[in-house]
């Protein structure tokens, strides 16, 4: 093993260590409660891992891609959910990549040691969706400030940050000649919102707080815009590739849960004088699951390397979400399969991680658009939407 | 305060252990390893002390083979500032250990000589007072937790659910069970800093072996399960079997 090996699976080891003191129980508390898991949150702060990509200037610990995903598997493996958390992890990226030395320093460090949440990422709207370019949230110039207004969907975990970021466009779409520009980003300080910013959640089947967001008239200081007015949407952009991986990566923290879980149970379940695992029927889905995960965890690898070598990361990163998604998907489905009556029931986990693997496939981004990605940047096809 | 915990790496509690060919000894071929529970809690109560004082200082000593270095990486992820590996084949002869270890403790003039009350693999609770005895040291076991005050220890120790509080003069060796305190996890800097912290590898002064393990035998299996009856009828016969076969009640 070299430094990294170690590093790597110390990390793992330390991780998996702290998601033993939050058992089923506990998730199942909070699931059920429809409440956010602080403690665990908390925990996960206090323990640096949440700040590992922010570079040791800043009060991280400066560690990369490699590392950051293998943190968000092992909370996932074991049985946990890091979608409450894992935003504080990249959506700093942004602001590292383009911000001011002077907007570093004021908010990374706070944002390091979490005294500052920056885990919300305003920029899907009702009417925009996948097609971001058509946003229409608008930030207007006004002197020292600008004035937003408009309203976002689906905007998670607004309720546990302090920070945003905002993707608004500064120029209306019909003045600019590429309709990528007049995009802007800013951190919008929430704390400091008042009335100007309403809130409403959006109730869905899992214990993940999203939300729609109303901007009506808030004001953001000029010098909270990240980079050049106009830009945003490359900003925003090449903070993706880190989501995807990221997201990739819990995805196949949910795929080895279920396929951890199905290995016990398929061995220990006897059903006519034998365990069910001996049945093909049942073994086989099982082998099959692992084997797309295994295939999904090495495209995540490719990814992760190309991405902190600093190459170009944008076709291994989609490709690994969406074979880290439909790995998790299936072996959810392979679970409930194994577990017959008992996947259904809640004391056994199964049915909560089901629900949960469900998201990735359409989040951060559908998988439908990666497929138009792939088929229109790398096979050279014809557009198809 | 110079604070040194004694700690004994063991197969992790959830390794499935298996007796190798001799039939005398584990076979620890993809054993994986964890630093013993008790002395995890040694560990915290000794960083307690060191934070609590300006020019505190933690060091951790183990007996090994070289691959023991990952362990003491570990407890250095925990906060620990650096470590001694004495390296050696050590075995069941508790003496000979702790002998070892007081050669290299006695140097250290530490003011607290920590140590689990057990290892749990072998289960002996030998080495911690015996270290205490060759250097002359007063010793306190079953330490649940202490505080230090005026040069002295002020430990809490359970004694048949009963809480005794002894005092013991400075330097002294206390053996830590599973008290208050939970250890801590390592923090995502401190176990990248362990990478770095000294860990000093040296040869242990071991004397000649006089224990030897003759055999290891795995329990016997429970017998399956049996259903007795079902609903108020079975109560009877759910008695007799309690009170004439089992013999629990």
């Amino acid at each position: 093993m070299n430094m990294s090996d170690e590093l790597e699976a110390e990390l793992r080891e330390q991780v998996r260590k702290l998601c033993k003191r939050y058992p089923e129980d506990y998730w199942q508390e909070h699931d059920r409660a429809r409440t956010y898991p602080e403690e665990f949150v908390n925990e996960l702060t206090d323990a640096g891992y949440l700040a590992c990509l922010i570079p040791e200037t800043y009060g991280g610990s400066g560690l990369g891609m490699r590392e950051a995903a293998a943190i968000l598997e092992e909370i996932n493996r074991s049985g946990g959910s890091a979608a409450g958390c894992h935003a504080q992890m990249y959506t700093m990226g942004t602001l590292l990549r383009h911000g001011s030395d002077e907007q570093k320093e004021r908010w990374l460090p706070q944002i390091a040691s979490g005294a500052l949440r920056l885990q919300a990422f305003a920029v899907t709207e009702p009417d925009a969706g996948s097609d971001t370019t058509s946003i229409s949230t608008f930030a207007e110039r006004d002197g020292d400030r600008y004035i937003v207004t408009g309203k976002k969907t689906f905007i998670s975990r607004v309720q546990q940050s302090d920070l945003m970021v905002l993707l608004a466009r500064t120029t209306p779409r019909e003045k600019v000649t590429k309709r990528t520009a007049g995009l802007s980003v800013f951190v919008v300080d929430l704390r400091d919102a008042g009335d100007a910013v309403r809130v409403q959640s959006v109730e869905t089947m899992i214990n993940h707080e999203t939300n729609e967001v109303f901007f009506d008239g808030l004001e953001v200081p000029a010098e909270n815009r990240i980079g050049e007015e106009g830009e945003g949407f490359a900003y925003i952009l090449s903070g993706m590739n880190a989501e995807r991986i990221l997201l990739a990566s819990e995805s196949i923290g949910d795929a080895l849960f279920f396929i951890d879980r199905c290995q016990i149970y398929a061995n220990e379940r006897i059903v006519f004088d034998r365990p069910i695992g001996q049945n093909q029927g049942v073994q086989f889905p099982i082998a099959e699951a692992y084997i797309r995960t295994k295939a999904a965890t090495a495209m995540r690898d490719q990814a992760v390397a190309l991405y902190d070598g600093g190459e170009p990361c944008g076709p291994a990163a989609n490709m690994c979400k969406l074979l880290a998604s439909e790995a998790a998907w299936e072996a959810a489905n392979v679970a409930m399969d194994t577990f017959g009556g008992y996947g259904m029931a809640v004391e056994f986990g199964v049915e909560r991680k089901f629900r949960e693997a469900r998201l990735y496939l359409v989040a951060p981004v559908a998988n439908n658009l990666i497929l138009s990605y792939v088929g229109q940047h790398l096979l050279d096809l014809p557009r198809s939407f | 305060m110079r604070v040194i915990v004694c700690l004994k790496r063991v197969p992790d509690t959830g390794t499935s252990i298996r007796i190798d060919i001799s039939g005398s000894a584990i076979d620890f071929e993809g054993v994986k390893y964890i630093i013993s529970p008790y002395d995890e809690y040694a560990i915290e109560l000794g960083l307690r002390q060191r934070d609590a004082s300006d020019d505190g200082e933690l060091a951790l000593v183990t007996l090994d083979d070289m691959s023991a270095q990952e362990t003491l990486r570990k407890g250095l992820a925990m906060g620990a500032d650096s470590a001694v590996l004495l390296t050696g084949d050590f075995d069941m002869d508790g003496l000979r250990t702790a002998k070892a270890l007081a050669k290299e403790v006695e140097s250290a003039e530490a003011e607290l000589i920590l140590f689990g009350i057990k290892a749990v693999d072998d289960d002996q609770q030998q080495v911690g007072p015996m270290v205490a005895a060759l250097i002359g040291r007063p010793c306190v076991t079953g330490v649940l937790s202490f505080e230090i005050l005026d040069g002295r220890a002020i430990c809490c120790r359970e004694v048949d659910s009963t809480t005794e509080v002894v005092e013991v003069d400075l330097p002294a060796v206390l053996t830590i069970a599973k008290g208050p305190h939970e250890p801590r996890l390592a923090t995502l800097k401190n176990i990248m800093a362990s990478k770095r912290k000294p860990l000093e590898v040296k040869a242990a002064a071991l004397t000649e072996s006089r224990v030897c393990v003759r055999g290891l035998f795995k329990p016997v299996s429970r017998p399956p399960g049996r259903i007795v009856g079902e609903g108020p009828d079975a109560v009877p016969e759910l008695l007799r079997v309690l009170r004439e076969e089992a013999k629990v009640i």
